[in-house]
């Protein structure tokens, strides 16, 4: 995936503009910039880290005044008791099954259709693009209460395909494929390939795949944190008893009479920790790939 | 738009090979297979299109738009989440039931103002932080990743964390007012606060991604515009004024849109910043969303068919909205 280029722009002409033209983009951030930046930074970071010394405190401690702002020596052991009292081995199991099906057939699917929409002509894409991006607009929420209704029928409550079936379109998956492929894409080698005699199906294997891989990962992996961050309808058709997810464990710590505090921090660490890692490792793509999917519209 | 690649050459294997003299019968053969071929890769050309895009748009028939409609049919009928294919027809009952229930204009009301004191700060900061990221900076892709560390967070975690930071006595928010001397303040008590409370919750977790999102569409922005505003002489700000923002109309139109339909579905903030862990969003509703609302009336007081009432109330707001957004983009469109 191209990150959005910065126009260059030549040295000569832009030494007579004054200053201020070089804003956006080129012109250098000075202190205060980076200030600024450090200030976000630490609010968006505070939190995170504050969650991990709550957890390593004990419960006695966080009902005192001032709270603590350094960590305490019971970390390893509320992550413990937090990890057996929410079930949370069966629960980041059962979420890396949900949202990795979810994310892979959102993948390959929008893939595909992406393929069709933005290269092959047939009678009524225009149309359907619009429904593809007016579905967008439609939150899934307002359809929970006949999804419930099918759930409770077919005897799916606390089951995960009751998860898995409402997740595995995203109709901002299409949008983002098609969007890359109209650009990474070019025409001449999808008639190369035709010209060889290649079948559409083939052609979607041995062109469209491998030119579309970087997009279909930073997909997926937006793909995977949207399902495995997914609540409300986790929520309402798993109980944290059934086959919970890693939320609905993590709710489901907060609600008892007299909580645990230190717990609940420890099990809400637990919960994140997973998909920190993953923004620490891939940060770069799923940024570009946030990025990507904005513009270009 | 470039895509008449299916209206490619034929493409027959060995069309072209040699040997093969004209008139005679492996000629007359490979014509016949040539014209198989074709029909084949015409058929394979008109039809594929439609198998590529057909799954998507029947899963989305199946758990997206029939239960859409669904729900507008159950709206009008009694039904127990007990027994919940158990279906009476009462017409339009629910809507009035609902509609004269002070709750749900007290989850309305509730909905709108966390939605503008949740909308509108978080767009205007993500705004600056997008443009100070435009500079040229050190690291910055760091920047971007740690501006984007909330998005990875759930809601479940946040909301419990921000539960702790403003708890009244012990929270370290009071604690941070009360060593500047204001008086502690009662979060999950009040209305104003509280609302304040789930709001921030939103702000911390989407601030980064709306930021990335005008980031980049500051980067499409041509280079030459600052340039020729400059020459006009436009100090930095009118730059910002004249030719950032209007440039990017259309993304603030799209962060909105979004940003609304997200905030008519706030629904696990409150549920979990509520001390009680209930549906009613605080002791006395103050901070109960449309959301919550429903779920109360569909999985706590078991009417599923008032909830979808109240779901396709919300729907039709949607739609309002989104009219309303037509109409303001093609406006903006004809004017510039």
């Amino acid at each position: 995936m191209t990150p959005p280029e910065t126009p260059i722009v030549k040295e000569q002409k832009r030494s007579r503009l004054p200053k201020s033209a070089r804003a956006g983009g080129t012109l250098h951030g000075g202190p205060l910039a980076y200030a600024i930046l450090a200030v976000f930074m630490i609010v968006s970071l505070f939190p995170l880290v504050w969650t991990a010394i709550a957890a390593s405190r004990d419960n006695q401690r966080l009902a005192e005044n001032p709270p603590p702002f350094w960590f305490g020596s019971n970390l390893f052991k509320n992550l413990e008791i937090a990890w057996k009292d929410a079930n949370l081995g069966e629960a980041f199991l059962n979420t890396t099954i949900v949202a990795g099906t979810s994310a892979v057939t959102i993948v390959v699917l929008s893939t595909i259709a992406g393929f069709a929409f933005a290269k092959l002509r047939f009678k009524g894409r225009n149309a359907l693009m619009l429904v593809v991006i007016g579905t967008m607009m439609i939150p899934p929420q307002l359809s929970i209460i006949p999804l419930y209704m099918m759930v409770a029928k077919l005897d799916w409550t606390d089951q995960l395909q009751a998860v898995i079936f409402p997740s595995l379109v995203s109709a901002f998956g299409v949008f983002f494929m098609r969007q890359y492929l109209l650009q990474a894409l070019p025409d001449e080698v999808i008639e190369a390939a035709r010209v060889d005699g290649a079948s559409s199906w083939r052609v979607v294997w041995h062109v469209v795949f491998p030119a579309a891989r970087p997009a279909m990962a930073v997909l997926g992996m937006l793909m995977f944190v949207q399902a495995w961050n997914d609540f409300l309808w986790p929520f309402l058709v798993l109980t944290q008893t059934g086959n919970p997810t890693v939320q609905v464990a993590v709710a489901g710590l907060g609600r008892g009479y007299t909580p645990d505090q230190s717990l609940i921090m420890a099990g809400a660490l637990l919960g994140t920790l997973p998909l920190l890692l993953v923004f620490a490792i891939f940060g770069k793509q799923i940024v570009g790939g946030i990025m990507q999917g904005a513009v270009k519209g | 738009m470039a895509t008449r690649s299916d209206i490619a050459a034929s493409p027959v294997k060995g069309g072209a090979a040699p040997g093969r003299a004209p008139g005679s019968r492996s000629a007359d053969k490979d014509d016949k297979r040539r014209a198989k071929l074709s029909r084949r890769w015409q058929r394979d050309a008109r039809w594929s299109p439609y198998a590529f895009v057909s799954p998507f748009f029947l899963l989305f028939a199946a758990f997206g738009l029939f239960p859409l409609i669904y729900t507008g049919w159950a709206s009008l009928h009694q039904v127990e989440l007990t027994a919940p294919t158990d279906m009476n027809w009462v017409g339009l009952k629910n809507y009035t039931r609902i509609f004269d229930d002070d709750f749900f204009w007290n989850a309305a009301q509730n909905t709108l103002t966390i939605g503008i004191i949740s909308t509108v700060p978080q767009l205007m900061i993500a705004m600056g932080i997008a443009h100070i990221l435009n500079y040229k900076l050190r690291a910055s892709t760091f920047w971007r990743v740690a501006m984007l560390a909330p998005y990875a967070t759930s809601i479940a975690a946040a909301t419990l964390v921000f539960v702790l930071l403003f708890g009244r006595d012990y929270g370290m928010i009071n604690w941070a007012l009360g060593a500047v001397g204001i008086d502690p303040i009662g979060w999950q008590d009040d209305k104003w606060p509280g609302q304040i409370a789930v709001s921030t919750i939103i702000i911390w977790r989407w601030t980064g991604y709306n930021a990335l999102i005008y980031l980049a569409a500051m980067q499409a922005i041509p280079q030459d515009l600052y340039e020729s505003a400059a020459l006009d002489g436009a100090s930095r700000w009118r730059q910002f004024l004249h030719v950032t923002l209007p440039s990017l109309r259309p993304t603030i139109l799209f962060t909105v849109v979004v940003s609304t339909i997200g905030a008519s579905q706030v629904f696990g903030e409150p549920l979990l910043f509520d001390p009680n862990k209930g549906a009613s969003g605080g002791a006395e509703h103050q901070f109960q969303t449309l959301g919550l609302y429903l779920y109360e009336q569909g999985w706590v007081n078991q009417h599923l068919g008032r909830a979808s009432a109240i779901a396709w109330t919300m729907f039709a707001i949607l739609i309002v909205i989104g009219l309303i957004n037509q109409l303001i983009s093609r406006r903006l469109r004809a004017s510039s």
